[in-house]
This record gives structure tokens, C-alpha cells and sequence, in this order.
């Protein structure tokens, strides 16, 4: 039954012969030549190429300041290398820094990766504390901190940040009863167990299919967030277990989940993103300003003249970018000069007008542009002072390099209380295990 | 294929090759023409000889970079433990990454469910494609419509497929729960249920693999020949008959390949299940981590590079176990087929 392959023996013509070894012979010539590094032809005749390594739609070149820089620094260019998503550059950044080599004059790097560029990989990068012709002064202290090693190199400097208030909805705010006003909202939300109060009040009287919050998740990171210490202790150690922050986040999260006051949403997800669009829920507990846009764009008409944001009770932050300059780049002092520039308060101030960017310099703040600020969608909010006050009030958190691993497990855990069914305790040890196995080394 | 040599003229860039003219005598080879030829074939007997191995060398060359390099890294990684923030520092740990995964539940949740996921699609899939097969291969109106139309899910991304799929799973806008909110029942939680969330994700495989599974079978049925099933008939066979005793024993080495293609994809399944909701976590609880998200979730989340390879390469492995399982049920399966025959 089994039947052979016949296989053919046409001899081909030599000079079609001579065409593939020479196409083969191409072929392996590129691809050696792929793995030869690119020297850039920096120097010359006072021209320089800058190249900015960024993720996503950062906003540098979306609001202009390229060009800007361009046009007062003839002979410099600038070019930018964008991956969508933060996932995949920071595993090519990894990789690139492990070899010392493929690195742009300028990296962007986000938050959530700042403890493993400032911990193990800090010597990779460029120390701006010893540059006289960086101000490091105008940033929030706390903004500063995070991107300053233990000896006190500062290998990276703020782009923006993302203060948070609490946003909600008047109009189901006001068939519940319960105030609209942004400054009489704020006050109701004293504390968190008033927030959670306010939510049986609305559960009680609001529209019957309207959740009071998207889900316990967000409520957590909500909570947690503000604290100085959350999965690492001070010294530097995996501590969610004891810490006081996480028990007192995840307490209040299961009492908000148990209370039936959640949508049962993970947030990011795409019933999470339609959810906004169908006013499923009335608050977003910890609603950065970058948020407000994310919000717009979803909810779009829908939500238009419906939301607002209030001030948080305990104001967090959510998010946000710096920039380095890897040790092994070819124009070190003109990449400096540049992420000096691109940081500086003036250019944040613009980064937030056209891009939404909150600011994560101080000087920044004080600048007419970020301090009257309103937002149209918002219901004409006060966005620059309700997040400038917010960035005021965040405490230096110690960052841990799993704090992700570590916040997206525990999220979990709530999504198996919420979902599943599981009890507190079973969610937690659900937890535990899950990240005894992920922590290990 | 020799004599085609002999005539073709020597390759370009053999210097000093062209005729002398003083050497014109032509009484039998001169020393130099007999050197000339000599050299000649000695280059024929080289062409012949290596240039087969310069043509297939392209594959080779790319596979030593892509496929072989990396195979053997990841064996070497496996080895050490290394961290994907650094991964130059590699420590030697021997077999440690291995025999960690004996003690690892997580590991076994996920070969449990890449184990039924896989079983719930393939199973299911193949028997689908057999008989829309055998359907198709009636002659009918637009055969080559429905032909086309069987393997466009085929030629659907993975990604594009799966966020259509997620969003008509959807737990409170999802489609289905829509469709069985009309008939009265109850919204089903499909991502956040074990069972619900494999069922998913096997749909998912399913939709998108069964034409091309199809298209095969049709193919192999197409070559049995016609007078096997007059006689068949004649004989008083009837359509399932014919299909059973006819077609399906002709069509017992192409299921295998099919059974074996399937059993690799749904090992490495991937896509589908991290696509589902967009985590690597497989779900709250992991209900539906298969092996492949599993070793992205290790290596690439929680940045443990040696702990990923050493899962990789047991998938590996696993999948030369199936392999050689399967060789061993080829034989079997060839020995009864000969007795029968």
C-alpha cells in the first residue's frame, strides 16, 4: 500500500547550475553580513545622527520635538526606531545590552523594567549625574529616584508619569443619588472604605445592570499602589507575603468583589474595553491621566459628557517612561545633550498638550499649559491641577525587578475569586503557589 | 546524465583552457592537450560529485543558523541557570531544570491540558475532515468552490482568527452567549470555566484546520482506484460499505501522516490559547496553559531562560516519543495490512 516517491533525475543546464550556486553564494554572503554590526558614520563634518530606540506611539516625534531639535541644531538628524509593543522591545533591549552592541544613542525605558536596568544592568548605562549640562533638579523626586542606582548614578531621565484620580460617571451618579459635583465626589471619597461605602449606596439605589467598579483587580492596584513598600521590602527583598500594603489591597478588593460592587473585569481586556463603550460600570478607582484618552477612545460618543474624574484618596502612580543612553553608544555626548532636551520642562509641557503625557517634571507643572489644563471629554476637568496635586502627594515606592510578575499574579488571584468562584483563602494560596514558581530561580 | 556533461562546454574560469592554434598537428593528443583533458574531466568529475551538495546547501546553511544553532543552544541553556535579563551569566546546574519539572505542577497542568486540548481538536478535526472528504469527492456541482472554501481558515492568521473567536466567546457581549441568551439559557463564562475554555479554544483549531486536513484526504481518494469500487458494487457493497472497506484502507497512510501533523501541532500548540484573552498565564488559574504557554510564560514573563529551554527541549522529546510510537504502529499497521492482502 505505502507508495514511493519517484524521483526525477533531469540534469539542469549549467548556466542555470552556475546562477543558483552564485544566488546561494549571495545568500550566505548576506547572511554573514547580517550579523556584522552597523557601524553608523558618526563624526564627519559636525553632522551627527542620533538614533532613539522607543515602544509604542511614544510621542516624541508624533508632537514634533524632533524636528524642533533639528532646526536648532543644524547638522544633527534624528532617527527613530519604534517597536509596538513594550513586551517585545525590552526582550530585544535585553538582549542588545547583554551584547553590548545594536543599542540606539537613546533608549526608551518603561517603568515597569527601570529595576532591572538600574539593579544587575546599571553599568550598561550612561551616569547623566555626571553630566554638567544635565539639570536633573526639575524632576519629581520620586520620578528621579526610581531611575537612580544605589550609588547614585542616574542612568535614566522621566519622560512622563501617570498621577491617578478616581473616574466616574455623574449621570449614574445622579440616578443613585449620590452628589456629582468633582469636588463634592472627592470629599465623599475620603479613604478607600468610604469609596467601597459610597459603592453600597450606589449598589443600593443605582440603575439595577450598572456595576459600581470595573473589577477587584483594578481596585487593588488601586490600593496598593500608594504605598511606599509593596512586593519588595526597603532592602530590596521579595516581601508581598508580609507586606502590609498588599494584605490591606487584596482585603479591600475581596470585600469589594464579595459585595457584589465589581463588573468582574480584567482590565485591558476586550469585554473590559466594550464594557466602557456599554457603561457597564460607574468608576475606574485608579484612573491615570493617560487614561482619560484610553477611556475616550473607548466609550467614544457613548460616554461623551458622562464622565469626570475626581481626586483619589491616596494618589498613586500608574505608569510612565524614561529615557537612557547605553554606555555603548557611538555619540554618547550629543545623545545626552538630547535626552536632556527631550526631558526638559518645556518640551513635557508640549509632549502633554499634544500627546495627553503627563509631565514628570516638577517645572513642568508649574508651566501655564499643564497647570490650567482641561479636558473636553472630562466635562472640562481640571486635569493639570487634579494631577499635579496627585503627584505631589505619591510617595517614593520601592520598585522590585518582578513587581509585574508579582502584581499580575496576584490580579489573577482576584480573577479566580471573581470568576471562578474560589474562596479568599484558596484564591491567596492559588496565588502563593503560582508565584513560589515563578520567583524561584 | 554523464554524457549531457561530456558535452557541455568547462566552466568559465578555468584559465588557459582556450586551443593553442601552433599545436595544430592533431596526430592523437598532444602532452598538453591530454593535461587539457585530463583537468577537464577531473572538473566534471568535481562538478558531479560536489555541486549537488552546493545546490542543497542554502537549506542547510539556514538551518544550521535557524534550526540547528538554536536547538542546541537551547539544549546548552537548559543546562544552566540563566535569566533573560542577562542572559551571558549562565550558572551550571546539570539536569537540575529537567528533574524540577518531575515536581512541577504547573508543567503537568499544562501537559494535561495540551494532552486533552489536543485530543478534544484532533480528534474530532480529522474524523470532520474525513467525511466532508468523502463528500466532496462525489462529483457535484462547484466542487472546486467548495474546495477553495474548505481551506481558507487555513489561510487565516493565527492572531486574526482568535480575537474573532475571543469576542464571539465573549462572556458579556461575546456572540454564542447572545445566541443562547435567545434560547434561554444562561451566559457561559467560557474563558474562566476548565472545560469551557478548552472547548474554545479546540473550535479555534478545529474551524481553521479541518479544510486542510480535508483537501488531503480528498487528494488520497482521488488516487484509489475507480475499479476497486465497481467492484465493490458489484459485489453488493454499499456506500458506507465502499467507504469503509475501500477507501478507509486506502487511505490508512495518509491518516497516519495526518494523525502525526496533527499530534506536532497540538503539542506546540500556542497561538490560540495565548491569543484567547492575551495573557500568558492561560487563565486565572492556568485552566487552559498548554506546554507551548507555559514555557513563554517562564521565559519570557518570569524570565527564567534555563527553566524555558528545559521545558522546550522536553517538548521535544515528547514529540520524538509520539514520533517513534507512531513508526512503531506504521509497522504494526503495514505487518497486518500485508497479512490481509
Amino acid at each position: 500500500m505505502r507508495d514511493r516517491a519517484r524521483t526525477t533525475h533531469r540534469p539542469l543546464r549549467r548556466s542555470a547550475r552556475v546562477l543558483a550556486l552564485g544566488a546561494a553564494a549571495t545568500l550566505a554572503t548576506g547572511l554573514l553580513a547580517g550579523c556584522g554590526s552597523d557601524d553608523g558614520d558618526g563624526g564627519g563634518d559636525g553632522d551627527v545622527e542620533i538614533s532613539i530606540g522607543v515602544f509604542g506611539q511614544f510621542g516624541f516625534e508624533e508632537a514634533g520635538l524632533y524636528e524642533e531639535y533639528e532646526e536648532l541644531n543644524p547638522g544633527v538628524t534624528i532617527t527613530q526606531d519604534s517597536i509596538t509593543e513594550n513586551g517585545d522591545y525590552i526582550a530585544q533591549l535585553r538582549t542588545r545590552l547583554a551584547q553590548n552592541s545594536g543599542l540606539m544613542d537613546i533608549q526608551a525605558i518603561e517603568v515597569g523594567n527601570i529595576a532591572e536596568m538600574t539593579g544587575d544592568l546599571n553599568a550598561r548605562w550612561v551616569d547623566f549625574s555626571e553630566h554638567e549640562g544635565v539639570d536633573t533638579e526639575h524632576f519629581l523626586p520620586w520620578k528621579l529616584d526610581q531611575a537612580t542606582t544605589e550609588d547614585g548614578r542616574v542612568i535614566g531621565l522621566g519622560t512622563d508619569i501617570g498621577p491617578t484620580g478616581i473616574c466616574y460617571r455623574t449621570d449614574y451618579f445622579e440616578e443613585a443619588g449620590l452628589p456629582t459635583d468633582r469636588e463634592e465626589v472627592s470629599a465623599l471619597f475620603a479613604d478607600w472604605e468610604s469609596y467601597l461605602e459610597v459603592g453600597e449606596e450606589f449598589a443600593a439605589n443605582g440603575p439595577e445592570d450598572v456595576a459600581y467598579l470595573d473589577g477587584a483587580g483594578g481596585m487593588f492596584n488601586a490600593v496598593v499602589n500608594a504605598y511606599e513598600e509593596r512586593y519588595y521590602s526597603a532592602d530590596g527583598e521579595v516581601n508581598y507575603q508580609d507586606s502590609a500594603s498588599v494584605q490591606t489591597a487584596w482585603d479591600l478588593s475581596v470585600q469589594a468583589a464579595e459585595a457584589g460592587l465589581t463588573d468582574q473585569q480584567q482590565q485591558f481586556s476586550d469585554e473590559w474595553n466594550t464594557a466602557f463603550a456599554n457603561g457597564a460600570f460607574a468608576t475606574v478607582a485608579s484612573c491615570p491621566a493617560w487614561m482619560l484618552g484610553y477611556i475616550q477612545s473607548e466609550a467614544g460618543d457613548n460616554g461623551a459628557g458622562v464622565w469626570d474624574v475626581a481626586q483619589s484618596p491616596a494618589p498613586s502612580n500608574w505608569g510612565g517612561s524614561f529615557i537612557g543612553v547605553p554606555e555603548a553608544g557611538d555619540n554618547k555626548e550629543e545623545a545626552v545633550k538630547l535626552a536632556a532636551w527631550l526631558t526638559a520642562p518645556e518640551q513635557q509641557a508640549k509632549l502633554f498638550t499634544e500627546r495627553g503625557s503627563f509631565p514628570s517634571s516638577a517645572a513642568a507643572h508649574e508651566l501655564p499649559e499643564v497647570l490650567e489644563a482641561t479636558h473636553e471629554y472630562f466635562q472640562d476637568a481640571p486635569i493639570g491641577e487634579i494631577f499635579t496635586q496627585a503627584s505631589a502627594e505619591i510617595p517614593t515606592t520601592v520598585i522590585g525587578p518582578q513587581d509585574q510578575v508579582i502584581q499580575e499574579n496576584i490580579t489573577n488571584g482576584l480573577v479566580a475569586l471573581e470568576q471562578q468562584g474560589l474562596s479568599s483563602d484558596d484564591a491567596w494560596s492559588g496565588v502563593v503557589s503560582q508565584l513560589d514558581n515563578a520567583l524561584a530561580e | 546524465m554523464t554524457t549531457e556533461h561530456a558535452a557541455a562546454a568547462p566552466p568559465a574560469t578555468t584559465g588557459g583552457a582556450a586551443p593553442r592554434p601552433d599545436s595544430g598537428k592533431a596526430e592523437g593528443p598532444s602532452p598538453q592537450e591530454r593535461k587539457r583533458i585530463e583537468r577537464r574531466s577531473r572538473w566534471y568529475r568535481w562538478d558531479l560529485k560536489f555541486s549537488p551538495y552546493a545546490f542543497i546547501s542554502p537549506f542547510f546553511l539556514f538551518f544550521a543558523a535557524f534550526g540547528l544553532f538554536p536547538l542546541l543552544y537551547t539544549g546548552w541553556a537548559a543546562l544552566h541557570q540563566a535569566s533573560m535579563v542577562n542572559p551571558n551569566e549562565m550558572e551550571w546546574v546539570g539536569f537540575d531544570n529537567f528533574s524540577r519539572l518531575w515536581n512541577d505542577e504547573f508543567f503537568w497542568n499544562a501537559l494535561r491540558n495540551t494532552f486533552t486540548i489536543g485530543i478534544i481538536s484532533t480528534v474530532p478535526q480529522l474524523l470532520m475532515a474525513l467525511g466532508l472528504a468523502h463528500v466532496l469527492n462525489y462529483r457535484m456541482r462547484g466542487s472546486m468552490a467548495f474546495r477553495v472554501a474548505m481551506l481558507t481558515p487555513y489561510a487565516t492568521s493565527v492572531a486574526a482568527a482568535t480575537l474573532v473567536f475571543a469576542m464571539l466567546y465573549g462572556r458579556d457581549y461575546g456572540m454564542i452567549n447572545w445566541a443562547l441568551d435567545l434560547v434561554g439559557i444562561d451566559p457561559v463564562n467560557w474563558e474562566a470555566g476548565t472545560w469551557t475554555s478548552q472547548f474554545a479554544i479546540s473550535t479555534i483549531v478545529i474551524w481553521r484546520w479541518t479544510g486542510y486536513n480535508t483537501l488531503i484526504y480528498l487528494a488520497a481518494m482521488q488516487a484509489v482506484p475507480n475499479d476497486l469500487y465497481e467492484s465493490a458494487s458489484l459485489d453488493g457493497a454499499s456506500r458506507w460499505q465502499q467507504f469503509r472497506h475501500v477507501t478507509i484502507p486506502a487511505l490508512r497512510p495518509t491518516i497516519l501522516f495526518t494523525v502525526v501533523v496533527s499530534t506536532i501541532g497540538a503539542t506546540q500548540l500556542f497561538g490560540e490559547p495565548y491569543l484567547l484573552a492575551g495573557s500568558e498565564n492561560g487563565g486565572a488559574q492556568s485552566q487552559y496553559q498548554t506546554l507551548g504557554l507555559y514555557m513563554y510564560e517562564t521565559g519570557w514573563f518570569n524570565l527564567h531562560l534555563g527553566r524555558a529551554a528545559a521545558i522546550a527541549w522536553t517538548m521535544f522529546l515528547l514529540l520524538i516519543v509520539i514520533g517513534l510510537l507512531y513508526w512503531v504502529l506504521t509497522r504494526l499497521v503495514g505487518k497486518s495490512n500485508g497479512e490481509e492482502a
